[in-house]
């Protein structure tokens, strides 16, 4: 047999649970990787309040009301952090994700982030315009 | 990034980390608002139930919250496996069950208002 005459393989110890704390790359990973609890948790906070607005006014003045105590205010800076977070680490590998090729040439990684950017902040103040955010409180 | 075998779950995945990048931030913000007290005027019950009372309206918010959680539901399940946790099966199902719970209850709800 071949396998026998080869010499004994290299094998890499890999501490199962602790693996990402090592290097920064990985540790951004597992950032990335986690992020998804806030979102999972946001859009069930989001999922709450239309199960509010299809229950009647009381129930959804009930819910903005819920918005407002210790707890919810500070997971919403917390997910306003991993949001933000998650939205600037997206955008970092839609040039990997998704390239852009014309003709011989590749556009530029910056052009498809920055475009990405630009869209980005035209579609969140659209968003917070139609709120009503900017209608003077 | 993650990689799977199923291209359904994958394609939820991805196009729920895209929404999720473009418009949490921004919906967030508003929420946290609210929470201050500063609502803004379109989050009223009347302006919100004629939103949501209306196709695209109901398509929007069906869309962000369901690819929210089919995104959160994947990428939670390849995180506890990067953490060591090796009950692939048992966290699929949970983490899949509840984003198909919430896709159900988004469209029920929905159509009550």
């Amino acid at each position: 047999m071949i396998e026998k005459s080869l010499p004994k393989p290299f094998v890499r110890e890999v501490a199962r649970t602790t693996w990402y704390l090592t290097r920064r790359r990985d540790r951004m990973h597992m950032a990335q990787e986690l992020s998804s609890i806030f979102i999972g948790g946001y859009a069930l906070l989001l999922l709450w309040g239309v199960k509010a607005l299809a229950a009647g006014p009381e129930a959804y003045q009930a819910f903005l009301t819920s918005l407002g105590s210790p707890l919810s205010l500070g997971l919403h800076w917390l997910v306003l952090a991993v949001t933000l977070f998650h939205t600037v680490s997206w955008f970092g590998v839609t040039p990997k994700a998704m390239p852009v090729q014309i003709g011989e040439a590749f556009l530029p990684g910056g052009i498809i982030v920055g475009g990405h950017y630009v869209v980005w902040i035209a579609l969140s103040l659209f968003i917070l315009f139609v709120a009503g955010v900017f209608n003077g409180g | 990034m993650a990689r799977s075998n199923k291209p359904l779950v994958w394609s939820l995945f991805a196009a729920g980390g895209t929404v999720a990048a473009f418009v949490l931030p921004a919906l967030v913000l508003i929420t946290l608002m609210a929470g201050y007290g500063q609502v803004p005027a379109s989050l009223s019950y009347e302006d919100m139930r004629t939103f949501a009372g209306g196709w695209l309206g109901k398509l929007v918010v069906f869309g962000v919250i369901t690819l929210c959680l089919w995104h959160a539901a994947h990428r939670l399940r390849t995180a506890l496996h990067g953490l060591g946790l090796r009950a692939d099966g048992a966290v699929a199902v949970v983490g899949y069950g509840i984003a198909a719970a919430g896709t159900f209850l988004s469209v029920y709800y929905l159509l009550r208002i």
